[in-house]
């Protein structure tokens, strides 16, 4: 937009701390929203996402921690205060006024002139196509056009901050996926610091700068979504991220390389292995046996047993094997992921390419690079 | 075929519509018939006179009292008794201990009968021994008279309306509060609203369908309820606290004059419906209706 657009701030929680009586929303969360970056709050329902998101807007009170803004303090700060602006999943549009006094409302309680105030407007309902809507009211526009309007009342203000709670939840499949590109774009265009709520991991990893992955009110991971897909920090990163989710296998699923991978980390350990990882390969170290499969078009799902364990693995379409026959199959070493039997946290292991050279053909097919290059639901 | 559900969704109605012909608009006919007849009296009958019972009514100095005191009486107690509705309702919309208790003791005096009301009240205002007095006594001053004073009957007997009425009208707008999703005044917040911002531009333009449903109410009531001043003044001293209402009951079956009862029900009926009709205009554009 305008020259007057300030760059985006960072965001910083340390150790914020939520309860309700019994219950514990957050546990001493820190983590920082880069500025002018897309910071994706990611996790289960209930996780406590929209409790965080609360509390840095100052909705919500922090029972311990603090919360800065941009290096000041803003923990005590009235949400009025904050310098930011926010969109609710259900948009909180106001029903009694026009689509124009919705979006220039903030402009208008902070004073900003009459003229300054109409040549914005202009300038964002042109930015979001909603010139032709501007006289109606909410209800009688659709739920996109809805959705654009609580986006323009976000920014049109210019704030260096933007919240978003689960701000596409409402729309359909496609017009989703059309909002995502947008809002990333938009995002991108004004330079804000997002941060931006949602349960989809899908959404997390596209639109993503920064993936902030949460479990019960704890941190579980925070990482690009390059890094998150191949490099997930704990079963659960590991299991959440990536549809079909990862396999996790106990020692004895591998054999003898199982065993001779946990004798050199000296611990127990579990073995987590795509489904989009393994490959059929006649001299390939691992043996499932069928069990069933689910024909997908491009390709399939095989569900198998692999020592015993059961597994998925995802493969060509043509290539679906009948039920009760055995597969031998390959795998990349740098697919194979390891995480302590106990803790669930991610081990590494130096020695691993040298002690899987049996798992690797000689032709070494590479790992799987792009998390995106085999998804169904993008 | 057709004719036939005609005919059987009329005898359907035909209870409800029985009803309504014989309490509702069959009075208001006779009320209407019996304004231009004359008072039977003794062996007269009744016979028509014309529009000569508006013609008393117009040089009748007080009906003009009653009227000009019941336009005082709604000035006063309308506006009033709805915007204490309204800050009773803010006031016990957020949560704070003892809620409950607040919001039952707001509404206590809606369900006392308005005679019981009045009683209550007479104890405030008597002379001498009435809880005002004594209060005024405490602090050295003397013995007060209100509902015997002309220049104070009007406003005691106010006061009594608008303590009774305010409660009943918070029922509505608490309702309507909690109606308003809590994510508008959180949106309006993050926009930078204050408080008085957020009830200006967002809570009291969602209330408006509330508050002309309480208005109507009010303004019907303020002609309506006229029981506290059987037991407070009777009207006295000197027709300084009569209203309309008031002075047709004493017409109609104190003096027994029906004739021209009739005709200042009718004043009060037509009164009533110009003021509906009116409010509809009035707050039409500026209500939003979901
Ligand atoms: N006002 C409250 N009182 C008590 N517990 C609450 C309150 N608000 C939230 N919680 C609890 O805090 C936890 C986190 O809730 P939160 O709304 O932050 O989840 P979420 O991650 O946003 O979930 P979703 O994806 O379903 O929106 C939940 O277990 C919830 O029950
Ligand atoms: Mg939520």
């Amino acid at each position: 937009m305008s020259g007057a657009q300030q760059t985006g701030r960072a965001i910083r929680l340390e150790g914020v701390t939520r309860r309700w009586g019994e219950t514990t929303a957050l546990e001493q969360i820190s983590v920082e929203a880069i500025a002018g970056k897309f910071t994706a709050l990611l996790g289960p329902s209930g996780c406590g996402k929209s409790t965080l998101l609360r509390i840095v807007a100052g909705l919500e009170e922090a029972s311990e921690g603090r919360v800065l803004i941009g290096d000041e303090d803003v923990t005590a700060r009235s949400a009025d205060k904050r310098d930011l602006s926010m969109v609710f999943q259900s948009y909180a549009l106001f029903p009694h006024l026009s689509v124009a006094e919705n979006i220039v409302f903030g402009l208008k309680t902070r004073r900003v002139g009459r003229d300054e105030r109409h040549a914005r407007l202009a300038q964002v309902a042109e930015l979001l196509g909603l010139t032709p809507y501007l006289d109606r009211k909410p209800s009688q526009l659709s739920g996109g056009q809805q959705q654009r309007v609580a986006l323009g009342r976000a920014v049109i203000s210019q704030r260096p901050v933007c919240l978003m709670d689960e701000p596409l939840s409402n729309l359909d499949a496609k017009l989703r996926h059309a909002m995502r590109t947008e809002l990333r774009a938009l995002q991108r265009k004004l330079g804000f610091t997002m941060l931006y709520v949602t349960h989809d991991q899908v959404e997390a990893i596209t639109m993503a700068d920064q993936v902030v992955l949460m479990n019960a009110g704890r941190i579980e991971q925070v990482a690009s979504p390059h890094d998150l897909y191949e490099r997930p920090a704990t079963v659960f990163a590991a299991r959440f991220i990536g549809t079909p989710p990862m396999n996790i296998l106990p020692a004895s699923a591998l054999g003898e390389i199982g065993a001779r991978i946990e004798a050199a980390a000296g611990r127990r350990l579990r073995f987590g292995i795509r489904p989009e990882a393994l490959y059929p390969d006649p001299q390939g170290a691992l043996e499932m046996r069928l069990t069933g499969g689910e024909y997908l078009g491009a390709d399939a799902l095989v569900q198998g047993t692999l020592g015993g364990a059961e597994a998925l693995m995802r493969v060509p379409g043509q290539a679906l094997a009948p039920t009760g026959s055995v597969l031998r199959l390959g795998l990349g070493a740098h697919d194979l992921h390891l995480f302590d039997a106990d803790t669930g946290k991610r081990f590494e292991l130096p020695q691993l390419a040298s002690l899987t050279t049996r798992l690797d053909t000689p032709a070494g097919r590479p790992g799987v690079t792009t998390p995106l290059s085999n998804w169904k639901d993008l | 075929m057709l004719k036939r559900e005609w005919i059987y969704g009329w005898l359907l109605i035909l209870p409800a519509l029985s009803l309504i012909f014989l309490f509702t608009h069959f009075p208001a006919a006779m009320t209407l018939i019996n304004s231009v007849f004359s008072t039977p009296r003794g062996g007269k009958d009744a016979h028509f006179v014309g529009l000569a019972n508006y013609e008393r009514l117009i040089h009748d100095p007080v009906f003009w009292k009653v009227l000009v005191n019941n336009l005082w009486y709604a000035l006063g107690t309308i506006p009033v008794s709805i915007a204490l509705a309204l800050l009773m309702a803010l006031l016990v919309n957020r949560p704070f201990k003892g809620r409950a208790l607040a919001r039952m003791a707001f509404f206590t005096p809606t369900i006392l009968p308005l005679i019981a009301v009045a009683n209550i009240w007479l104890f405030f205002y008597t002379p001498g021994f009435g809880l005002i007095d004594q209060i005024l006594g405490f602090f050295g001053f003397g013995q007060t008279n209100l509902l015997g004073t002309p220049s104070s009957a009007l406003p005691a007997i106010m006061v009594v309306a608008i303590w009774k009425e305010a409660g009943f009208f918070m029922i509505f707008y608490l309702a309507a509060l909690q109606s308003i999703p809590l994510q508008l005044a959180e949106a309006a917040r993050i926009e930078g609203a204050g408080r008085w911002t957020i009830f200006r531009r967002i809570t009291f333009p969602l209330l408006m369908p509330t508050t002309l449903f309480v208005s109507i109410n009010a303004v019907i009531n303020a002609f309506r309820l006229v029981d506290h001043i059987f037991i407070l003044t009777g009207g006295g001293p000197g027709n300084a606290s009569s209203l309309l209402l008031y002075y047709i009951y004493e017409t109609s079956f104190r003096f027994w004059d029906t004739a021209y009862g009739a005709t200042l029900t009718v004043v009060l009926l037509s009164l009533l419906c110009l003021l509906a009709v009116g409010q509809f205009f009035l707050f039409d554009r500026k209500v939003h209706y979901k």
